[in-house]
């Protein structure tokens, strides 16, 4: 099982190569790959259909839970067929589809990830191992919609798409890590046992309301429905397999699986029948007024998918068998729809069904997969999507609560889309020949295939539904349920009933609809205003925000000032220890009058009087002079308290730098004054308050006595161990010599870096220029002035 | 006394001086540059190798007993970030070769390059605090030097920003060593811990000072709302020594954070430790949102270096084992990933001849390999399986929900989302769209300069894969190093012997 599983990766990391040996015809080669899994998957039925189950887990993370475990039940096996079985078909219709793209190899690839990704998603048996596989299903949809990546609006639709189904799936991790944690486990398959468990913890509401998130963002549910349309820039043979057949039924796919864990609850009720039935009734209203042929069938999968999540919201045993039929039933019918769309696109050069019509002529083999599938879709006798419409009318038709409003719903919806049905089969195909920008000829083989055999499955599994329910079928409803004894039949013909009826009506219906669609449409244009406040305007309008409010805080807080990121620094430094201060500490000792001397208290006031007469000073010289006073009274302290040699230290330090700033002082520009007194008066109270809070601390700490239990030792063995009298000295080159080392290196590399720095100048035209954009300003135009002007300052 | 604990210093130290005698004769530097590189490299998994098989090492330097002399220590969570350090003073080593003008060349480059390793290397080993300090003055001289080398007009306008914020950082520090020292009476981070834990110093008072130990380190880390000088200055220099920065130096402030705030100040943690939460999810979203507001690739880059540093600090703010554990996957991935996304984007100016986003494109098509080669840290880096940075956020977000903190479990998913946004930005506008009005073909990488600059970045973006597709045993390292983190006294003992 797990070569099933990555041989799509590994298939992946060759094809581009392969493509490029055998040219042209590679599609056929690369099907291989999910032929092959078809068939490996094709050999389990019998087992499966016997209740049976094939695991393998192998450790990947043990430490956080995380096995590569894979399980394959009746609900996998029914996905993974669909994924494994429209692969092939996809690919080797991608390969005429495509034909003669540079990137075609590039296309495989992604493909095949895709695959391996969504085959992972529908046999992981570990939650996390789940979700590793549905972001990759991500990553790759995001590759493949952007696949025409030279256009604006693929770009957008693949970021939408990404965004959209990645938040959800942050959502999800945050759901199933909390799913795991209160199970107790990571493993899927017995999450089942805990289900009361689950539903009683207080998280459960919390779990439900991410994983629902996840599912569906991932399956375009309302209001996340609009990446799907979007979703349309993709190469058809892409839309028709992730985002009709496969990658949109993951979130279906998670429903199903987890209904035996989440579902049954009220909560897990109102949510997906709410969500299903909006879903279903938007995106079949939507659909028929359309005139792109991919929006026509985007719309009515949103529309499909939210049947799907209505009859799983539903619960009741009856619903999920009409789910799993409906699943089955629409991406065979679905899946080849698209697909005659991208011929049709292919051969005619426009997708506006408006243009088209009598293709059939020209076209017999697609015309007539087309007419098949879509009467499939409509819910005709005898195909398989007719079955699938009686089930989910009836499941409706006995729903445990608000029968009748959901059968309303339900049939309301279904005659829309036989409209739609319509629309992508009978206006295109039958009829006065349109006016095609390009001649059409019929596709090539290559891209028949598909149509053609997904067509001969929906009549296959119509007329004898027996086998394709007891392999597939029953076992993958049994496994939703998680209970093996549910029983599971479908008949073509059930008898004549009040469901019969209303699918006849439905039909008549539609197709009234569909011939009087012109004046129907025009009638409810005006419900396109309701389009423009949509969630696709919403998601516009979060993600200017979110670009405006990126912006705004970066211009605010990245300014360009050097002078704000030091005012904000100090700031927060005072705020943050001044509040602990006070909130945290015994303010009492600070406040006892401290053990002070005059002259102590008398240099304290020069320090004092010198630091004020820096910032007051008239010229620059003044300033520096003042300054100097500053560290001399400093070094005065020190030697008041003992340290004579730290004194002399200081002192030369003051001096030479005095003496520098006087050196270099007249290569200066006029010293002025731009600040204005409100400016001032901020600064002096950042800075007074800075001071303040350092001094109370240094009170703080020093009430009581310091402690020197270095000094002792270090008095004590200055001389006997360390052979040398002068303790300071001994310190610097024997107890710390570490420390004199690196501030050695330190000044080593100072003085290498002032040697480097004036002599290595940027020539005027120097060769890196052209890397470096000219405006030196950091964030925004505004600042750009007042940086130069400090440029200036810097190199005279 | 073990040479293992030496080694990482002394190796870059030996390449400096060695370099620098070597001051006119370029071509030799470049051959010791790199032989240093893979000897430091060594050194450090030796070390990495030792400290797991024997546990926490320590060494007193001139055998003064500890705490009177400086004590050298090594648990885990030192020994992966000196090997760390090693890894991306090789890559980068490599890489300038390919990338470093002649100019700067001849000017110290090498030198200075290897005495920021030697900086480095010496903070993650060092059991002193004062040591520290020194450290971290070797770190910001080397750096700033490194930053304006060239003097180009904004690499002398970056580096005065940055280097008067970090000195304001370095005041602080050294201000709150000092009084820490006359509170405890020691510098030796074993012995702080002792006395703090032990109740020697009054715990009000010890959170204050923690307070400024946050502050000093914060704006090393580059926290908000302290990290100014970060973006105002990681898009001047070359691109070689923007990605080392963004492997180390802020990473070296992270890890003075968890030092203390695991080791030392431990005190209070309702109180600190909510607080660096906070903080962690502002860093978080500030920093992401700087990102997404900009248009030129390594500024991109820089603002997401913040951003990340947030998920570092939520890891420690929540301070459980398998949190903690987080911190170390998170550090391990980023740098690497970070690193990598600097160093193709250094390849993507020399191909195509720009780091503007609105003067890029179309490498997607021609340039297939250099495409994967940002993709895959990109993924990581947005925390996407099956990539590296998706088990580090896995491991926070669940430390996150078993603790009950859903505030920030939330923030640093959204983050995420805007992590993957602006990747794709890069990605839709670099690789993908079009390139705007030029016709001019992009620039061939030759032979040489090719293994140079390719060499390195296929070597990290293999391992953002490789740390993905197995990342037990980095999960299974980091999950040993957090229960050193969580029990100091393992620590304490291995530099004081018994205490207690």
């Amino acid at each position: 099982m797990f070569v099933a599983v990555l041989a799509g990766f590994a298939a992946a990391l060759i094809v581009p190569w392969l493509h490029g040996r055998v040219g042209d015809r590679s599609g056929w080669l690369v099907a291989l790959v999910p032929l092959g899994l078809t068939i490996y998957l094709g050999t389990q039925l019998n087992g499966i259909a016997n209740g049976e189950t094939v695991g393998a887990t192998s450790e990947w993370v043990p430490s956080l839970g995380v096995d590569l475990a894979f399980h394959l039940d009746g609900l996998s096996l029914l996905f993974a067929l669909i994924i494994t079985s429209i692969g092939t078909l996809v690919i080797i219709y991608g390969g005429g589809y495509l034909k003669g793209d540079p990137l075609l190899g590039r296309f495989y690839a992604y493909i095949l990830i895709f695959m391996g990704a969504m085959l992972g998603v529908v046999l992981a048996n570990n939650l996390i191992t789940l979700f590793v596989f549905w972001e990759l299903t991500s990553i790759s949809s995001y590759l493949l919609i952007g696949f025409k990546h030279d256009k604006a609006d693929s770009r957008q639709s693949a970021l939408q798409a990404l965004l959209v189904t990645g938040s959800g799936g942050l959502a999800l991790l945050g759901g199933l890590v909390l799913l795991g944690h209160v199970a107790g486990t990571n493993t899927i398959s017995a999450l089942a046992a805990q289900g009361n468990l689950i539903r009683d913890d207080g998280l459960y509401g919390a779990i439900l309301i991410l994983v629902l998130l996840g599912a569906f963002t991932k399956s375009a549910q309302f209001p996340f429905h609009f990446w799907l349309p979007g979703a349309m820039a993709a190469p058809t043979p892409v839309s028709a397999y992730l985002h009709s057949a496969t990658m949109v039924k993951a979130g279906i796919y998670l429903l199903a699986r987890l209904q035996p864990v989440l579902g049954g609850t009220d909560a897990w009720q109102i949510a997906l029948t709410g969500v299903g039935a909006a879903t279903m009734t938007m995106g079949a209203f939507i659909a028929w007024r359309q005139t792109d042929l991919k929006r026509i069938l985007a719309y009515s999968t949103v529309s499909a998918l939210g049947m799907l999540v209505l009859l799983l919201g539903m619960g009741t045993e009856y619903a999920v068998k009409a789910a799993i039929t409906l699943l089955l039933a629409h991406s065979l019918y679905k899946g080849a729809l698209f697909l005659v769309a991208g011929s049709l696109d292919h051969e005619t050069g426009t997708r506006d069904v408006a243009l088209m019509g009598g293709l059939w002529r020209k076209m017999p083999w697609t015309g007539t997969a087309a007419l098949v599938v879509a009467a499939s879709m409509a819910g005709i006798v005898p195909l398989f999507g007719f079955i699938s419409k009686e089930v989910f009318y009836k499941a409706a038709y006995d729903a445990p609560d608000a029968a009748a409003v959901l059968t309303g719903l339900v049939v309301f919806s279904s005659v829309l889309l036989v409209a739609a049905a319509g629309l992508v089969s009978l206006k295109p195909f039958l009829g006065t020949t349109g006016r095609t920008p390009q001649s059409p000829h019929e596709a090539p083989l290559s891209m028949t295939l598909g149509p053609l055999l997904l067509a001969g499955l929906s009549v296959g599994f119509g007329i004898v539904p027996g086998p394709v329910t007891d392999y597939v079928v029953k076992g993958a409803t049994q496994a939703a349920l998680n209970d093996t004894s549910a029983k599971v039949e479908l008949v073509l013909w059930p008898g004549i009933n009040t469901v019969l009826l209303l699918s006849f009506l439905t039909i008549i219906a539609g197709l009234g609809v569909y011939a009087g669609r012109k004046p129907l449409q025009r009638r409810v244009g005006w419900l396109d205003a309701g389009e423009r406040i949509g969630p696709a305007r919403a998601y516009r309008a979060l993600l200017d925000g979110m670009l405006w409010l990126a912006d705004r805080q970066t211009r605010i807080l990245q300014n360009g000032y050097l002078r704000v990121y030091l005012i904000t620094i100090v700031t927060v430094t005072t705020g943050l220890v001044g509040y602990t201060l006070l909130a945290q500490t015994d303010l009492d000792g600070a406040l006892r009058s401290p053990d002070v001397r005059v002259y102590e208290l008398l240099i304290a006031g020069v320090i004092l009087a010198a630091t004020l007469a820096v910032t007051q000073a008239q010229s620059r010289l003044a300033a520096v002079a003042a300054l100097g006073t500053v560290g001399y009274g400093i070094a005065l302290l020190y030697i008041l308290f003992g340290a004579p040699d730290l004194a002399m230290t200081q002192f030369a330090i003051e001096t030479l730098t005095v003496l520098l700033f006087v050196l270099v002082i007249y290569r200066l520009p006029r010293f002025g004054r731009i600040s204005s007194p409100v400016v001032r008066v901020r600064d002096a109270t950042i800075a007074i308050s800075a001071g303040a809070m350092m001094t109370l601390l240094v009170l703080i700490v020093t009430a009581d006595p310091a402690r020197t239990g270095l000094t002792s030792y270090f008095a004590e063995n200055s001389v006997t161990e360390a052979k040398g009298r002068n303790i300071v000295n001994v310190i610097l080159v024997d107890f710390r010599a570490l420390d004199t080392l690196g501030e050695i290196v330190v000044l080593a590399v100072a003085a290498a870096g002032v040697y480097s720095l004036l002599k290595l100048r940027p020539d005027r035209e120097i060769r890196n220029r052209v890397s470096a954009p000219r405006s030196t300003v950091e964030m925004n135009a505004v600042s750009e002035d007042r940086i130069e002007d400090h440029i200036t300052e810097l190199t005279p | 006394m073990s040479i293992f604990l030496l080694l990482p210093v002394l190796v870059p130290f030996l390449t400096a001086v060695v370099t620098m005698l070597f001051w006119h004769e370029r071509l030799i530097q470049r051959r010791v540059n790199v032989v240093g590189g893979i000897a430091f490299f060594v050194a450090a998994l030796g070390l990495l190798a030792l400290v797991w098989r024997d546990g926490i090492q320590a060494t007193q330097i001139g055998n003064w007993p500890a705490p009177f002399g400086i004590t050298l220590v090594a648990d885990l969570f030192s020994a992966i970030m000196v090997v760390m350090a090693g890894l991306m003073g090789l890559v980068v080593a490599v890489y300038s070769l390919g990338s470093i003008d002649e100019r700067r060349e001849a000017f110290g480059y090498y030198p200075l390059l290897h005495t920021l390793l030697m900086g480095v290397s010496g903070a993650f080993l060092t059991g002193d605090m004062f040591n520290l300090y020194v450290w971290f003055e070797v770190m910001l001289i080397a750096s700033f030097v490194l930053m304006a080398l060239g003097g180009q007009r904004d690499q002398l306008e970056g580096a005065l920003k940055y280097v008067t914020i970090n000195l304001l950082s370095s005041a602080l520090f050294l201000t709150s060593v000092g009084i820490l020292y006359s509170v405890t009476g020691t510098l030796n981070m074993a012995d702080l811990a002792h006395q703090i834990s032990s109740g020697a110093v009054d715990s009000g008072l010890a959170t204050v000072l923690a307070m400024m130990f946050l502050v000093a380190f914060g704006i090393k880390a580059g926290l908000f709302p302290l990290f100014f000088w970060l973006p105002a200055s990681y898009h001047t220099p070359p691109i070689a020594i923007t990605a080392l920065f963004s492997g180390l130096l802020t990473k070296v402030g992270v890890y003075a954070l968890v030092r203390v705030f695991t080791l030392i100040f431990v005190q209070d943690v309702d109180y600190t430790h909510t607080l660096l939460m906070v903080i962690a999810g502002l860093t978080m979203v500030t920093g992401v949102l700087g990102a997404v507001a900009q248009t030129e690739v390594r500024r991109l880059l820089s603002f997401h270096i913040i951003s990340q540093i947030g998920y570092l600090l939520m890891g420690l703010g929540l301070f459980t084992e398998l949190a903690l554990t987080g911190v170390i996957v998170f550090m391990v991935h980023v740098i690497i990933a970070k690193s990598a996304l600097f160093l193709v984007s250094g390849i993507v100016r020399q191909v195509a001849g720009s780091y503007d986003l609105k003067q890029l494109g179309g490498l997607y098509r021609t340039n297939a390999g250099l495409a994967a080669l940002f993709f895959l840290p990109a993924l990581a880096l947005a925390g996407l399986p099956p990539f590296s940075g998706f088990w580090a956020k896995l491991t926070l977000v669940r430390a996150g929900l078993e603790t009950e903190e859903y505030a920030i479990v939330a923030v640093s998913l959204v983050v995420s989302v805007l992590t993957l946004f602006s990747m794709t930005k890069i990605w839709a506008e670099a690789f993908w769209k079009d390139r705007p009005g030029q016709d001019e073909a992009f620039q061939p990488l030759l032979s040489p300069q090719r293994i140079a600059l390719l060499g390195p970045v296929i070597v990290l973006a293999a391992l953002t894969v490789i740390l993905g597709l197995g990342a037990e045993p980095l999960i299974d390292l980091g999950t040993e190093a957090a229960a050193q983190l969580l029990n100091p006294s393992e620590y304490i003992q291995a530099v004081l012997g018994d205490v207690a």
